[in-house]
């Protein structure tokens, strides 16, 4: 499949909360946040926990996930399949499955971060059949 | 100290046109207001609450409305949670009348997508870059449509639902607009039309969506006693409701909408169940979010959605619970992006027994309005409300 460009209109704008985030995509690496005090992971990531308002601490995350549900845009220009994919860690995260076949992409399939490179911002985490 | 009964509508108006290229979304506001107040046999000046949302132009809420207007009020509220904020104004015109604050409270909302050209469901919309969620997001495409289709995909997988019974809201909604005028869409479609048609986001078709419309409509909100002074039916506010649901945290789960926080208090205050309700007006802006909130407000279990909506269950004369008689997002009128008023214009027009005589609910004296506004596969808020023909 053509590779939709990322990003669909403008780059991601990073802010002093979130930039260790894409610093950590621009270092090849794909970092969720986890609480200190109840442990949990959580998405998108915040400097407080959104269960206990603890602090969190980043980790690499294991880039395994699920297709929890997901829908192919077919009018667009490009056809491209958004989903949320749950982490190995626990949380969902909106993001895309990149493949060559659309159609055979099913709830409940296992699947692998990649990184890809966008148009003048940082690099964003979408993911991949396993 | 319960609200029930609080307040009533007096008057609601919906503007009859669907293409609006030589108005102004300020005029097109002005005009709602004016049908409005002289349904409900009052003017301007009588007016001392105001109630708009995000359509209404200008950048601080109400004030340019009120400007625009000229409106001398003693509350203003502009509480903007998308198509369901309409259904939170009456709610929170119920509580400004309780408390005294207001007596004649207008909510208004106008706007004109179609004549702007805008591709409501299938472009990203840009949002706010301060917004939070909104780099984790946008970058990823996420349209109006495949952000629902997710709900629609989930809920298939989850309970075996199918592309069939969903079409089947659309069928029931185009019987209703054929008797409407005013409908974008009056041809009758069937079961096969809609899963025929275009494929927009997977698993949601063309016919799956709503219409993209230009117009508003206006309500007016008033105590009881100037309810008392007034000429026309009176109907009664028995019971609000609104909560937001979002992506908690990341415990994501589609399968459910806000209806299920904000229907059980508006059902509360009403003392009514489900099967009390002669008419039920909700919100449709895809096939599969009226589904879901037919679940979720307690028509039927969870997970049976699909075959409650199938075989003429929502026609008005044929099923159990008529739904958008007046055609609905799906086929009438949706404007602004926001279906909320028209919801509950419809359902005062039940109400009144003012409905399409094709499509009006015999003893209709307990109805619905709910309302979803944002996108069921982020965030977004649910609002109930419940009225009553005294």
């Amino acid at each position: 499949m053509a590779d939709r460009k990322i990003p669909f209109i403008g780059a991601p704008e990073t802010n002093p909360e979130t930039k260790p985030f894409f610093d950590g995509t621009a270092a090849g690496k794909f970092l969720i946040r986890r609480c200190t005090a109840c442990k949990k992971a959580h998405w998108y990531p915040r400097s407080l926990c959104p269960f206990c308002f603890g602090d969190c601490a980043w980790e690499e995350a294991s880039g395994d996930g699920t297709i929890y549900s997901m829908s192919v845009m077919k009018r667009a220009e490009t056809p491209y399949a958004i989903a949320y994919v749950q982490l190995a860690e626990g949380p969902s995260m909106l993001t895309n499955i990149f493949t060559d076949n659309l159609d055979s992409l099913k709830i409940g399939q296992k699947v692998k971060v990649k990184l890809v490179p966008t148009e003048g911002g940082p690099p964003l985490p979408v993911f991949t059949p396993a | 100290m319960s609200l029930k009964g609080k307040a009533y509508i007096m008057g609601a108006w919906e503007h009859p046109t669907r293409k609006a290229t030589d108005k102004s979304v300020a005029l097109l506001h002005a005009e709602c207001a004016k049908g409005a107040l002289e349904d409900a046999g009052l003017t301007k000046n009588d007016v001392d609450g105001y109630f708009c949302a995000g359509d209404a132009p200008g950048a601080l809420g109400p004030l340019s409305m009120v400007d625009y207007l000229n409106l001398k009020c003693r509350h203003v509220d502009s509480t903007d949670v998308g198509g369901s904020s309409y259904q939170v104004a009456v709610g929170h015109a119920l509580e400004a009348i309780a408390a005294g604050r207001c007596s004649v409270a207008l909510i208004t909302l106008a706007g004109r997508p179609r004549s702007e050209g805008m591709a409501t469901g299938t472009a990203p919309r840009a949002g706010n870059p301060s917004a939070p969620d909104m780099q984790f997001e946008y970058p990823y495409g996420p349209t109006v449509v495949n952000q629902y289709a997710m709900c629609a995909a989930r809920h298939m997988h989850e309970y075996g639902t199918t592309s069939e019974q969903l079409a089947w809201i659309k069928v029931a909604a185009s019987h209703h607009a054929q008797h409407n005028p005013h409908a974008m869409l009056r041809d009758v479609v069937t079961v096969e039309d809609v899963v025929n048609s275009p494929m927009v986001a997977s698993p949601l078709h063309r016919l799956d969506c709503c219409v993209i419309s230009d117009g508003g409509g206006a309500l007016v909100v008033t105590s009881p006693e100037v309810a008392k002074s007034l000429k026309r039916p009176k109907v009664k506010v028995i019971g609000v409701g609104e909560s937001p649901k979002h992506q908690m945290g990341g415990e994501v789960d589609l399968t459910y909408t806000a209806a299920r926080w904000s229907g059980p208090p508006a059902w509360e205050m009403a003392g009514i169940k489900p099967s009390d309700i002669k008419y039920a007006s909700i919100y449709d802006s895809f096939t599969i979010t009226v589904l879901m909130q037919l679940e979720d407000l307690g028509f039927c279990e969870k997970g049976q959605g699909g075959k409650f909506v199938m075989d003429g269950n929502l026609i008005s004369g044929v099923g159990k619970l008529p739904f958008n008689t007046d055609g609905g997002g799906l086929c009438s009128n949706h404007p602004a992006n926001r279906g909320g008023i028209t919801k509950i214009i419809e359902a005062v027009r039940q109400l009144r027994g003012e409905a399409n005589p094709a499509v009006q609910v015999k003893n209709c004296d307990l109805a619905m309005a709910h309302g979803t506004g944002g996108s069921l596969g982020t965030r977004h808020c649910g609002s109930t409300v419940i009225l009553e023909r005294e």
